[in-house]
């Protein structure tokens, strides 16, 4: 086995080129190249990565940070998790929201932050409710989409095996939606790092997009690079994650079969 | 005797079995058509149909495209309602719930293991280990259980439809109604499917309702054909030749040729 299949098998192919750019970088920094009040060098940022962690302050950012993502996923994925399978399963139920769920959803999210920062100052509320609102259009779309594309003649066979609403909905209809319902989980998660950013950016008192804001303030650019590297790994970790599960719960898909 | 003689045009009665006997089953009713019409909208798909079946019959209902055998089939499963005349079963506690349905397609749910998808046809019936239990057993009468715990999509398109067939089977249904379900396979899958079903029919004494676009097929394997034209039957024939059976042997052949002049020169 040559080494590259050898690395792209244990998912190391995937880190070769931002460890190289990384090194370019060192490289060109130490060179004199790039000057350090443009961007730092690696090694710089690096050792504000250890100041910031042993003062304490990067992992309390990051965990009020994750702690904001989460809650705001929580309450919007629900929703709209919710709104699908209500919508999917009953016409009635579709012809009253669909419409103005349609129209809400072309308004961008970010569009309201100005009415929100009036609505709810710059408490936690206001995070929330953009996060809630940016996850919820994708994860209430592709789960509406999933169980419109079942196969209707699954669901035909269910009846006629006198599989009830119940066993109808677990074993036919959800399984069959969820690989849909997978695509609009990793489009949500990138939408809650990207909502949250802006919003801490712009009125936080605390937060990874209130840190990058306050070493903005003083010049930090070390702080600065650092919060934009940890939100490529947490947007990395959460899309990761997403795809563990979509392995264990889509065995069956030929798209995730190995061999 | 002459091949005539073996083809005998039958009144809508059912009369004893010929080449079979199934002990005391014998002439037990499994289900009865009664001047039964159904119409959608302006179109009417059948038009007074009457049609008595002896339990245990293998049955086979053939007829060109669009002349509403299919629709006969899904009456029989309770897919649908007759707009006139009246369906009924031989036993009271009998009816649509013992009658499975194997469609054209396997069918199979995909997320769900070759055994899972087996367990369906036990719904209401058995559950947990009894139930895998059972499935495994039906899977081993269909030749496919060492396949029980791999995915739908890893199998043949017949593997599959033999994983529909102990799907429908499992249940011990006292009438399974077939729609086609050997139409999408090639020639000699097709043959080995109908070797199989013949088989399982033997041992479980089920009522076989075949609808077939393929009079080779009809011919075969039932005791009596069918011929569904313009909404009604325009031809009833029994199939009195001796199991097993040959494949391309001149008696069949003689029956076939009958039941294909009738479909051609009518209509």
């Amino acid at each position: 086995m040559s080494l590259a299949t050898r690395l792209s098998r244990n998912g190391a192919a995937g880190w070769l080129l931002p460890a190289a750019i990384i090194a370019g970088w060192e490289a060109a920094a130490r060179a004199g190249l790039i000057p350090a009040n443009v961007l730092p060098a690696p090694s710089a940022v690096a050792g504000a990565f250890w100041r910031l962690t042993l003062s304490g302050e990067l992992v309390r950012n990051i965990g009020v940070s994750t702690l904001r993502a989460l809650s705001g996923f929580a309450i919007g994925g629900s929703i709209g998790f919710a709104l699908g399978l209500a919508n999917g399963l009953s016409a009635l139920s579709r012809g009253l929201t669909d419409t103005t769920l349609q129209m809400i959803r072309n308004i961008p999210h970010l569009a309201l932050i100005p009415l929100v920062i009036l609505w709810f100052g710059i408490d936690e509320e206001a995070k929330l409710f953009l996060v809630a609102l940016g996850v919820f259009f994708p994860i209430y779309v592709n789960t509406l989409l999933g169980i419109q594309s079942v196969d209707p003649q699954l669901v035909e066979m269910g009846r006629v095996y006198g599989l009830d609403r119940r066993a109808l909905f677990f074993r036919v209809i959800l399984p069959g939606a969820l690989p849909s319902i997978f695509v609009g989980l990793r489009y949500a998660l990138g939408i809650m790092w990207l909502t949250l950013i802006v919003a801490e950016t712009i009125s936080a008192s605390s937060g990874l997009g209130y840190m990058a804001m306050q070493a903005r303030e003083f010049l930090l650019i070390d702080v600065v690079v650092l919060s934009i590297l940890i939100y490529a790994l947490l947007g990395k970790l959460a899309d990761s994650l997403a795809r563990l599960l979509e392995r264990l719960s889509l065995g069956w898909h030929p798209a995730f079969q190995k061999g | 005797m002459p091949a005539a003689a073996l083809i005998a045009a039958r009144s809508l009665v059912a009369t004893p079995a010929q080449a079979r006997t199934i002990g005391s089953v014998e002439g037990r009713r499994a289900f009865a058509f009664k001047e039964v019409g159904k119409r959608f909208g302006d179109k009417i798909v059948l038009d007074g149909i009457s049609l008595d079946v002896r339990a245990g019959q293998f049955l086979a209902v053939i007829g060109k495209s669009g002349c509403g055998k299919s629709t006969l089939l899904r009456l029989l499963a309770g897919l649908d309602r007759p707009t006139r005349g009246s369906l009924t079963f031989g036993a009271a506690e009998e009816g649509h719930s013992r009658t499975r349905f194997m469609f054209q397609e396997p069918r199979l749910l995909p997320w769900a293991s070759v055994v899972k998808n087996v367990e369906i046809g036990l719904t209401g019936i058995a559950d947990g280990t009894d139930a895998r239990r059972r499935a495994l057993a039906m899977l081993g009468e269909v030749g496919l259980a060492d396949r029980a715990d791999e995915w739908p999509s890893v199998l043949s398109g017949g593997q599959k439809q033999r994983v529909a067939l102990a799907r429908a089977l499992v249940g011990q249904p006292q009438i399974l109604a077939l729609d086609e379900p050997l139409g999408a396979l090639d020639a000699l899958t097709r043959i080995e499917m109908q070797q199989l079903l013949e088989r399982i029919w033997l041992n479980q004494k089920f009522t076989a309702v075949l609808v077939t676009h393929d009079v080779g097929e009809a011919v075969a394997l039932a005791d009596r054909v069918v011929v569904i034209g313009a909404g009604r039957i325009a031809l009833d024939l029994d199939v009195p030749v001796a199991r097993p059976r040959r494949h391309g042997s001149a008696e069949l052949a003689h029956i076939e040729g009958t039941i294909l002049d009738h479909l051609f020169s009518r209509i």
